[in-house]
């Protein structure tokens, strides 16, 4: 007791000395405070110390009620106290009691106490040992006044606070079940005042136990026939499977899609899938290489030959293409229409795969376009890319001229446009007119930003307009506000461009306008995350039993997150730390894989069953899901980790080898958390199959049907 | 207005005017000015022909992965050039050819050094080619790839052949003399083409932005020889590590060893001064060595840091010298001529 008594009281101590200092400081003086400053920083650890208290006034509430039932369980053992306990029994209770009464007591029941005391003192110790590290980095360093900083630090606190809300739920917990061990004290006594009843109270609670008995018969309204399900609302299914994972709802058979419609978006996740096998199977060989350099000497598969492969391959090979595909599918669902022409569409997959495979081909035998990231296909490849994506454009846009709805669904806005955009960066990023000197340089951050931005990013977010609502079986929570991030991106994204050059020869006024517009990314972003998650708002409980929707959210996350983490990176002082060091490789695999990657999985998984009536096992898709999660955590937080300190080594004019010889753990972390990453991919692309196969095993309801379908057949045939 | 947008021509058409008029104002108008507006600089050494086929094969190869080639104009990176970047240094490179774009090569990643003055900063073609050929054989932390497939393996090789000097346990086995192919020989051409540009005569540079603040340490009495030593070893692993190793041992046939050197630990103050500030090129037996304190702009504190860690480590145990003396001899050595 003594000890959960000085955890109030130290952060009691805490919060005084924070405000002491703010309020010293505004004593003579007008006040410092900018949110430019320390005192920002200091300022949130203020009120997460008021938080903090507020948390231990709560608790120290909670003890001082279970010291109170003590006191009063101690002082009060008389009669008085048991009888008003005795009135208040329930008929089963006074049942038993008068069974039991020539029987025996209760036994006790008081064990574990020991245990259950060490564990609350260890957990109630644990967070100030955490919280009192914290404040210590406030009165640090400049590092912590600047924004970029401060904002990378809250968003790694988001989760860090939803630590600590769990630890308060177990608190309290731990704090309740000590109340009961004290009510189970008082029961024990209640019990040997029960033991001696007189034969005067036994009668009375005779009386009383048949008064709460009477009920009625529960049929008076209902009649007594049994029930019947006459709209088929329950579904109870025998087979159940391994009780090792959660056991989600199935996908719900929908009205069936054009078999040619159907089969061509198959094969478009199908070669999505492929690429990504293929891409990351390079991606990770890559991060092999980083820790073991001399794994091969083979020109084709040395490192600066197969990066762009790999980054090349995942974009336009498996992110695009799976985008495209769920895109061939949702255009004629909002239209309400058949989709223009499926030959088109199937053109365009074939022009995109040959992209993807030639490009690749080129980049191993060392034919790249200029070494511009993302660029590095050169033009007749990337060609064909483009008019794969014309080809795709005028399906979906004839498609929507014939809609048969008046307006046109949010999500042809994204994806329409995204495309529309697409071929507008790409031929801005291939004709030559403009790429000499320097005009290379912002012409290449133009265009890689854009391609990440205004390709994939508009698009994913026009897929998830229309999955997640399906999924949650609940219209898009506002929109309007998809309209504001609408056009907001392509006010401000279009702008951000050459913040991969800030501090190079480019324009100053550029830079400038570019993180100027990445800050004003922050409104498209919180406008979509909001609409996201307030769309889940009174479905939260179908995250539980479904397996898309964990995927859904983990995208609307790494949305907010990752997005945010961009906006703080393209300051001028972050720069100076995180520029050249892999803190950019760790955000564009949160964002390209916790973004779009999870969002084209939730939505593959959506649509797949439709498509073939067919779904993957749960407990792999849960091993998809988990292997892909931890995955990414482990393969981006020691980067980030071990490019921060790099940067500040590069800042300190350390000798640039320190650097290297410092990441090496950290690369390692990478290649680990890479590998279950792939491991993920693996899986993914096994459960494809699953979903894809034609099935083997003979579904015994399904043929007997059939049976009797052929039955009927032949017997009906001589009647002719 | 909500007419307007269930329109489908009107909303993609709204959509991208935006779009296209962002992309002029912010791409493609700033791109065409700086094309037109930049020209290089008078003294811009064009690239060789050699040169020019190294850095093909420097695209080819996905060197910029990892390694930039822009100084940026803050103080961290000093260590890159001596002054910053700007348009004109970018200006006079054009398209590729037919199938190919422009190669500015800045780069956004630097898993690698910096490249821009890499031909001052590491001029010499044995070290350039023995890296090439295994980065791990000068330095034993990079995890840089290896490039053995520029390298043939010959058991005589002729007169005209570059032979490079490879230690044993790198060759996988392989008997016969490493000679670069005419591909190893272009790419060093095109790393010691890398040269900073100096500004016109009058022409002041701009400015590294976000100054360092110096050290105070150095000023107090007691702590300055020890500032002094830390400092000497870490100039030694930016700029003598490469080729004279960390254990000092350099590498046979190569570079030599400062460990036991009678230059090091002599009292032949001024030669030491000299090989540090102008290189040296006196025995056919080792590679030449490139005039490392000119590059980096050394102060006698710097060299007398240097000269003082390598006169005390590896078992050497030379007497210290002080920045007061190196001063005096740095004057006379700046008067001679460079080799």
């Amino acid at each position: 007791m003594r000890k959960q008594k000085v955890l109030p009281l130290f952060f009691l101590f805490l919060a005084l000395i924070f405000t002491g200092k703010i309020v010293s400081a505004q004593s003579m003086t007008p006040s410092s405070f900018s949110f430019s400053k320390g005192e920002a920083w200091l300022c949130m650890m203020i009120i997460i110390s008021l938080l903090l208290l507020v948390a231990a006034l709560t608790l120290k509430r909670k003890v001082s009620q279970l010291r109170e039932n003590n006191r009063r369980s101690m002082k009060k053992t008389n009669e008085e106290v048991f009888h008003e306990y005795s009135k208040h029994l329930n008929s089963k209770q006074i049942d038993q009691l008068l069974k039991m009464k020539n029987k025996k007591g209760p036994g006790n029941t008081g064990t574990a106490l020991l245990a259950l005391l060490l564990s609350s003192v260890l957990v109630l110790f644990s967070p100030s040992s955490v919280m009192a590290q914290a404040p210590v980095k406030a009165d640090g360093t400049s590092l912590f006044s600047e924004s970029g900083i401060i904002i990378t630090l809250v968003l790694i606190l988001i989760p860090v606070l939803a630590g600590f809300v769990l630890l308060i739920v177990k608190l309290r917990n731990a704090v309740n079940k000590q109340g009961n061990r004290q009510r189970i004290d008082e029961a024990a006594k209640l019990a040997t005042y029960l033991e001696n009843l007189t034969d005067e109270e036994r009668e009375r609670l005779e009386k009383r136990k048949n008064a709460l008995n009477f009920s009625l018969t529960h049929n008076e309204l209902s009649g007594s026939q049994p029930a019947e399900d006459e709209r088929g609302l329950l579904d109870i299914s025998p087979e159940t499977g391994y009780n090792v994972v959660a056991h989600k709802k199935r996908a719900l058979p929908r009205p069936n899609i054009e078999p040619e419609l159907s089969r061509m978006v198959l094969w478009y996740l199908g070669c999505a899938t492929f690429w990504l096998l293929f891409g990351t199977t390079i991606g990770e060989y890559l991060g092999i290489k980083f820790v073991a350099p001399d794994a091969d000497h083979v020109s084709w598969l040395s490192f600066g030959r197969l990066r762009p492969v790999h980054t090349n391959a995942v974009f336009w090979g498996w992110a695009s293409l799976g985008m495209l595909g769920l895109g061939n599918y949702i255009v004629p669902r909002v239209s309400n229409t058949k989709l223009y022409s499926i030959k088109m569409g199937w053109y365009a997959l074939i022009l995109i795969n040959a992209s993807v495979l030639i490009g690749s081909i080129c980049l191993m035998a060392g034919i790249n376009n200029g070494g511009g990231e993302y660029r590095e296909y050169i033009w007749p490849v990337m060609l064909l890319f483009g008019i794969g994506l014309a080809l795709t454009l005028i399906n979906f846009l004839k498609t929507i001229a014939a809609r048969t709805t008046k307006e046109i669904y949010i999500s042809n806005w994204y994806m329409v446009s995204a495309i529309i955009f697409t071929i507008v960066i790409s031929l801005t990023a291939y004709l030559p007119f403009w790429q000499d000197g320097l005009g290379e340089t912002i012409v290449q951050g133009y265009y890689m930003h854009q391609g990440v931005g205004m390709w994939f990013m508009l698009f994913t977010l026009g897929i998830v307009y229309y999955f997640l609502p399906q999924q949650l079986n609940k219209p898009i929570y506002s929109y309007s506000l998809g309209i504001l991030a609408f056009w907001t991106q392509i006010l401000f994204y279009t702008l951000i461009g050459s913040h991969h050059f800030v501090f190079s020869a480019i324009p100053w006024w550029l830079q400038t306008v570019a993180i100027v517009g990445s800050m004003g990314m922050a409104i498209p972003v919180i406008a979509g995350t909001t609409n996201f998650l307030m769309t889940f708002k009174g479905g939260w409980y179908k995250v539980k039993d479904s397996y898309t929707l964990p995927f859904f959210l983990v995208g609307i996350i790494f949305y907010f997150t990752g997005s945010m983490q961009g906006t703080a990176e393209a300051f001028r002082f972050t720069n100076l730390i995180w520029h050249f060091t892999d803190f950019t490789v760790a955000h564009s695999h949160l964002t390209m894989y916790g973004i779009i990657t999870f969002f084209i999985w939730a939505c593959t998984y959506a649509v797949v069953p439709r498509l073939t009536g067919k779904e993957a096992p749960q407990i792999l898709v849960g091993a998809h899901f988990w292997m892909a999660l931890i995955g990414l955590m482990f393969y981006t937080i020691p980067l980030m980790y071990g490019s921060t300190l790099k940067g500040l080594m590069w800042l300190n004019g350390k000798p640039f080898m320190d650097g290297v010889v410092l990441m090496m753990p950290y690369w390692l972390w990478r290649a680990i958390g890479g590998s279950l990453m792939w491991l993920s991919h693996v899986v993914f692309a096994y459960n494809i199959y699953l979903m894809y196969r034609k099935s083997k095993t003979v579904d015994v309801r399904e043929s007997a049907i059939q049976k009797m379908e052929e039955d009927n057949a032949i017997e009906s045939v001589p009647a002719i | 207005m909500s007419s307007f947008f269930d329109n489908h021509v009107k909303l993609f058409s709204t959509a991208s005017l935006m779009f296209i008029g962002l992309t002029i104002c912010v791409a493609i108008i700033p791109a065409l000015r700086n094309q037109e507006n930049n020209a290089p600089l008078p003294n811009a050494e064009p690239l060789s022909a050699d040169a020019l086929k190294g850095k093909a094969l420097f695209v080819a190869n996905g060197c910029v992965a990892c390694h930039t080639q822009q100084v940026r104009n803050v103080d961290m990176d000093k260590t890159w050039g001596s002054r910053p970047s700007i348009a004109a240094d970018y200006a006079g490179i054009t398209r590729t050819d037919f199938w190919r774009n422009t190669a500015t090569l800045m780069g956004t990643e630097r898993t690698g050094p910096d490249l821009t003055n890499i031909g001052n900063r590491q001029p010499s073609k044995d070290w350039n080619l023995v890296h090439l050929y295994n980065p791990r054989i000068v330095v034993k932390e990079s995890i840089m790839p290896a490039y053995p497939w520029m390298f043939t393996i010959k058991k005589e090789p002729s007169k005209n052949d570059v032979i490079v000097n490879v230690p044993a346990e790198y060759l996988q086995g392989k008997e016969g003399k490493v000679v670069a192919t005419k591909d190893a020989l272009y790419l060093v051409a095109y790393l010691q083409s890398r040269k900073q540009t100096k500004l016109p005569d009058g022409t002041p540079a701009p400015e590294f932005l976000y100054k360092q603040e110096v050290k105070t340490a150095a000023a107090g009495g007691g702590n300055a020889a020890a500032a002094s030593a830390a400092n000497g070893q870490e100039l030694f692993v930016t700029n003598c590590q490469a080729c004279h190793q960390a254990n000092g041992e350099g590498l046979p046939g190569a570079f030599p060893p400062l460990k036991g050197s009678p230059v090091v630990t002599g009292d032949d103050l001024e030669k030491y001064v000299d090989i540090i500030m102008h290189g040296y090129d006196a025995r056919a037996d080792y590679g030449v060595m490139p005039p490392v304190g000119t590059n980096a702009n050394f102060t006698e504190n710097e060299v007398a840091a240097i000269m003082n860690y390598e006169r005390t480590s590896w078992g050497n145990n030379a007497k210290q010298v002080t920045p007061e003396e190196i001063k005096k001899i740095l004057d006379i050595v700046k008067l001679k001529p460079a080799p």
